[in-house]
C-alpha cells in the first residue's frame, strides 16, 4: 500500500490541544517550521472542555500569593511525588504565560480593579484561578488556535499518528492516516513533541472524549521512552451520575469554588469528617465558618472542606455511598442554590446551568445536582527532563497531560491548564533549538510498508470481533478492577484480562472502506488503550500502599519508603517491566518552604 | 426500555440515502447516544464527529428532522413516541461521509480575518478592563464553532455565496476581536470586501439556532455593519477625509 503524502518540518507537534498549540507557537517564535497534527478538527481537542480555570499566582485577589505558595500547594497536593523542579518552573512561569494569553486576545473575567479575577479551587491556599465563567478551556484553545494559525503553523486536522519512526535510535518522523480518507501520510521532522493529552477513555465512567486513548503514552513507550507514575489516575469527585447517558460528564470544581456544598443522602454536610491530618487546621471547622468564607470574609475564616484536594473528596464520596448514605442514583448531592442567587449562578456557572437543564432536567439555581467520581486525568505519563520536556529518546519531547512529573500522586484543579502553557512553551523552545542541530533522516521504505500493512490488517479479516465490543469490555475491566479502590486480587485479574484483550485485538475485523471509518479508528486506538491499561495495572500492583489518587484497599496506609520513589515502566525484550526511581530531593530552602510554609 | 427507529444518512458526497435502524433506547438518551448505539450494534463504519458530548466543543452538529442541532444536546424525549427521527449532515456543507461534513472552508474563512492587535499595555502586568466593558466581547467568545449558524444562513444554504460571504460564525469571531476593548485593528475594509457583510440581510435565522444563545444578528453583525457604514458611507467623515487629503 502506498504512502500518498509526505511532509517535512523542523518540529512536528502531535496533538493540537493547549500544550501542542503552545509548543507550536514557541517553536515558531524560535524560528522553526512547525507541523501541528491533531485527531479532531482544530479547536475541538479536550482542552476545550476545561471549565474552572488555570492556576497562576498573579496575586490579583490576594497580594500574599506568590510562586512560593503555589509551589508549596502543588507539592503538598502531589503527596510527595512531584518533581520539585517542574513544580517550581510551573509556579514561577504560569503568571507570564497567562498574561501573554491576554496579549493574544483572551478575555478573562475581571476583578473590581480591572485586573484578572481569580477563583478559589481545591488545594490552593488563595483564590488563584484565572477564568472565564466555566468555559476557561474554550477561551484558552480559541486564543492559542488563532494565534498559532496566524503565526504560521502548518495544521493537519483529523489526522491520527499511529507510529513514531526511529532511525538509528533517534526519532525521525511519524506515520499517520487522514481520518476523512484513510490515506496514509508520512511526516518527517528533526524533532517531535508529543502533546496528545490523556487516557481516560479506557474507563467506562469518564469525563474524557473519544480522543483520550493514551496515544502519546503508547507512541513513546513503543519508541523506547520510559513511563512514570502510571498508577496515578485522577478520579474527579464530581461527574454527573444521572441520567445514564451522561454518567461521567464533568461538573466543574468551580461549583465548589463558588460556594457549592456536598451533602449525603441523610442531608449531612459530610466533608467536615474527612479532613486528612496533613491539612488539619487549613480548613473551616464549622458550617458557619465556611459560610463566612463563602460570603467573602477570607482572611479571618478558612475555606470550606469541599475544597480539599480531589483525591480526598472523591474517596469521601465513595465512602459515603458505600456506607449507604448515597443519593438515589448512587452519588451524593452538590448544591449551590442555597449559597448563591440564581443570577450569580447563571453568570459564574453558565454552562453547568445549561448542562443540567438540558441533559438532566435539573435547575441548579433551585435544586441540588447528583454527582459522583469520574475518570478525569492522568498524573502519570511519559517521563521527561524537568527543564526541557525531553524524553530519553533522542529528538522526542512530551508536554501537557501526556507527560509525567509535575502533579505527582494527585493534581490540583487548575494546575492542568497552566501546565499546558508552561511546559508546552518549554518543549517548543527546546525542540526548536535541538532541531537546529540535526538533519532529516532517511526512512527505510520497508519499515513504512510493514506499519501500513499492520494498520490495515483487520480489513482482510471477516466475521471477527467488533472493535466497539472490545473497547466496551476493556472499559468495564478498568472501571471494575482498576478504579478508585483497588486490590491485588482484582488487579491480577485485570492484568490477565488486558493480556486476553490484547490477543483478541488480532482477531477483530473491520467492515467498510478506509474513509472515515470509526470502527477502524477504534481498533487502532485500542492498541494504545491496551498499552496504557497494562502500564496502569502493573504500576498499581507494584505500589502496595495508598497515596493520593491511588488507593489500595488491601494496603490502606501510606508507606513512607514508597513515598520517596516513583514507579517507572520500560520495555525490556518486548515485555513491560516496572522499576523504581528515587524522587529527587528539593534543596533545603524549598524543603523548608514545603514543610513549614511561606 | 423502548425501541425506536432512526433514519440516518449514509453515503459519500451526493451519493447517499437514508437507512433505517431500530435500537433500544434508555431514559435520558440524546440523538448522539442513539448514533453511537447504531454504530456499536449495527454499523461500525457509520461516520459521525463528536468530542465532548456536553455541548462545549461544537463537533456533533447535524440536522435532526431537518433542523440544525447539536446531536449531543438533543434529547430523544423531545420527540413524540411514534415520531420518526431523521439525522442528516449539515446541508450547507459538502458531505465527506454519512453525517460528517467538509468544514474546511470555514477554517479558511477564519484564517482570513485580520488578527487581534492590542493597544500597548496599561501597566507592566497587562491591561485594566471593567467586567461590563468586556461582556459584549465575551458573549462572542462563547462561540463553540459548531457551524449551525453557517448551516442555517440562507445566503450560504440557499444561495451558495460561499466565496463572497464569510458567514455568521466568522462575523461572530470578528466581533470577538473587534469588541475587545483593547483591540485597535480596523477590520471594516475586510468586512466590506472579502468578508461580504453586505450579503447579510438580518433575517436572524443564525441567532435562532445558536446553542450558546449568542445574539448573533443584534450583537455581532449589526454593530459590525455600523462600523463599515461609519467608515465608508458617513458623508461627514468622507468630507473630513477629503479635506485632510488636500
Amino acid at each position: 500500500m502506498e504512502i500518498s503524502e509526505r511532509h517535512e518540518h523542523d518540529v512536528l507537534v502531535i496533538g493540537a490541544g493547549g500544550a501542542g498549540l503552545r509548543a507550536a507557537i514557541a517553536a515558531i517564535e524560535a524560528g522553526a517550521s512547525v507541523g501541528l497534527v491533531g485527531k479532531s478538527l482544530l479547536g475541538k481537542a479536550h482542552t476545550v472542555m476545561a471549565e474552572g480555570g488555570m492556576a497562576a499566582a498573579l496575586g490579583n485577589n490576594r497580594p500574599e500569593d506568590n510562586w512560593q505558595v503555589h509551589f508549596r500547594d502543588t507539592m503538598r497536593g502531589g503527596k510527595g511525588l512531584c518533581d520539585w523542579r517542574m513544580a517550581r518552573a510551573h509556579a514561577a512561569e504560569a503568571p507570564d504565560r497567562v498574561r501573554e494569553l491576554e496579549a493574544w486576545g483572551a478575555l478573562f473575567d475581571r476583578a473590581e480593579d480591572g485586573r484578572m479575577n481569580q477563583r478559589p479551587f481545591g488545594g490552593h491556599t488563595y483564590g488563584r484561578l484565572a477564568h472565564v465563567g466555566d468555559r476557561t478551556g474554550l477561551e484558552m484553545i480559541r486564543t492559542l488556535q488563532d494565534h498559532a494559525v496566524h503565526e504560521g503553523a502548518d495544521v493537519f486536522m483529523e489526522c491520527t499518528v499511529f507510529r513514531l519512526i526511529l532511525v538509528d535510535g533517534r526519532v525521525a518522523g511519524a506515520l499517520a492516516y487522514w481520518r476523512p480518507t484513510g490515506e496514509f501520510v508520512l511526516f518527517r521532522a528533526r524533532t517531535v513533541i508529543l502533546a496528545t493529552g490523556g487516557l481516560g477513555k479506557a474507563w467506562k465512567v469518564t469525563s474524557n472524549s473519544w480522543e483520550c486513548t493514551g496515544d502519546g503514552v503508547a507512541l513513546a513507550y513503543g519508541a523506547g521512552a520510559e513511563l512514570m507514575g502510571m498508577e496515578f489516575v485522577q478520579f474527579h469527585p464530581t461527574g454527573m451520575v444521572w441520567p445514564p447517558s451522561v454518567r461521567g460528564t464533568l461538573v466543574t470544581e468551580g461549583v465548589r469554588g463558588e460556594g457549592g456544598v456536598l451533602t449525603n443522602g441523610d442531608g449531612e454536610r459530610f466533608m467536615f469528617r474527612y479532613v486528612p491530618e496533613m491539612f488539619e487546621g487549613d480548613y473551616a471547622e464549622s458550617e458557619e465558618e465556611a459560610d463566612r468564607w463563602v460570603e467573602g470574609d477570607r482572611t479571618a475564616n478558612r475555606r470550606p472542606p469541599e475544597l480539599l484536594t480531589r483525591d480526598v473528596v472523591a474517596k469521601a464520596i465513595v465512602a459515603e455511598v458505600e456506607a449507604g448514605r448515597g443519593s438515589p442514583h448512587g452519588g451524593v448531592f452538590l448544591n449551590i442554590s442555597e449559597k448563591r442567587s440564581p443570577e450569580y449562578i447563571k453568570a459564574k456557572l453558565p454552562s453547568m446551568y445549561h448542562q443540567f437543564k438540558e441533559l438532566a432536567g435539573v435547575d441548579i439555581t433551585t435544586d441540588a445536582m447528583e454527582v459522583g467520581p469520574t475518570t478525569h486525568y492522568a498524573m502519570g505519563g511519559v517521563k521527561v527532563d524537568p527543564e526541557t520536556a525531553a524524553t530519553c529518546v533522542p529528538g522526542l519531547y512530551a508536554a501537557g497531560e501526556v507527560a509525567a512529573g509535575l502533579h505527582g500522586g494527585n493534581r490540583l484543579g487548575g494546575n492542568s491548564l497552566s501546565d499546558l502553557i508552561v511546559f508546552g512553551q518549554r518543549a517548543g523552545a527546546a525542540a526548536a533549538q535541538e532541531a537546529g542541530d540535526v538533519s532529516f533522516a532517511e526512512i527505510p521504505a520497508s519499515e513504512l510498508s510493514a506499519a501500513v500493512a499492520g494498520a490495515t490488517a483487520p480489513f482482510a479479516r471477516d466475521g471477527g470481533r467488533n472493535p466497539f465490543g472490545l473497547q466496551e469490555e476493556l472499559q468495564a475491566v478498568m472501571q471494575d478492577k482498576v478504579g478508585i479502590a483497588r486490590t491485588e486480587r482484582a488487579l491480577r485479574e485485570a492484568l490477565e484480562d488486558v493480556h486476553r484483550l490484547r490477543g483478541a485485538l488480532d482477531t477483530c475485523s473491520v467492515r467498510g472502506g478506509r474513509a472515515f471509518n470509526p470502527g477502524w479508528h477504534t481498533w487502532l486506538d485500542l492498541h494504545a488503550m491496551l498499552t496504557v491499561a497494562e502500564a496502569v495495572v502493573l504500576s498499581a500492583l507494584e505500589r502496595r500502599e495508598s497515596r493520593g489518587a491511588h488507593t489500595r484497599i488491601d494496603c490502606p496506609d501510606s508507606d513512607a519508603s514508597l513515598g520517596r520513589v516513583n514507579l517507572v515502566i520500560r520495555s525490556s525484550d518486548g515485555r513491560m517491566v516496572t522499576d523504581t526511581e528515587a524522587v529527587s530531593e528539593p534543596p533545603a530552602e524549598l524543603r523548608q518552604l514545603i514543610e513549614e510554609g511561606v | 426500555m423502548a425501541e425506536r427507529t432512526f433514519k440516518v444518512y449514509r453515503g459519500s458526497g451526493d451519493d447517499g440515502q437514508l437507512e433505517s435502524y431500530t435500537i433500544e433506547v434508555d431514559q435520558g438518551m440524546v440523538v448522539l447516544d442513539a448514533i453511537h448505539r447504531i454504530q456499536a450494534e449495527h454499523a461500525p463504519d457509520l461516520a459521525v464527529r463528536w468530542n465532548c458530548k456536553a455541548g462545549k466543543c461544537g463537533s456533533c452538529s447535524c440536522e435532526v428532522n431537518g433542523r440544525p442541532r447539536l446531536t449531543c444536546m438533543t434529547r430523544l424525549s423531545d420527540y413524540e413516541e411514534g415520531e420518526s427521527i431523521t439525522v442528516t449532515p449539515m446541508k450547507a456543507f459538502p458531505v465527506i461521509k454519512d453525517l460528517v461534513a467538509d468544514v474546511s472552508r470555514a477554517y479558511r474563512n477564519n484564517a482570513s480575518i485580520p488578527r487581534f492587535r492590542p493597544r500597548p499595555r496599561d501597566a507592566e502586568d497587562g491591561w485594566r478592563m471593567k467586567q461590563f466593558e468586556i461582556e459584549r466581547a465575551q458573549e462572542m467568545r462563547k462561540c463553540i464553532e459548531c457551524f449551525l449558524c453557517q448551516d442555517v444562513c440562507h445566503v450560504l444554504r440557499s444561495h451558495g455565496k460561499h466565496a463572497e460571504f464569510i458567514g455568521p460564525t466568522y462575523l461572530v469571531r470578528t466581533a470577538g476581536y473587534s469588541l475587545n476593548p483593547i483591540d485597535v485593528e480596523d477590520r471594516s475594509a475586510f468586512l466590506k470586501e472579502s468578508g461580504g457583510i453586505g450579503f447579510c440581510n438580518i433575517t436572524k435565522c443564525c441567532t435562532e439556532v445558536c446553542p450558546e444563545s449568542i445574539s448573533i444578528t443584534d450583537n455581532a453583525i449589526i454593530p459590525l455593519k455600523e462600523r463599515v457604514v461609519d467608515r465608508f458611507y458617513d458623508p461627514v467623515k468622507a468630507l473630513v477625509r477629503l479635506v485632510r487629503r488636500r
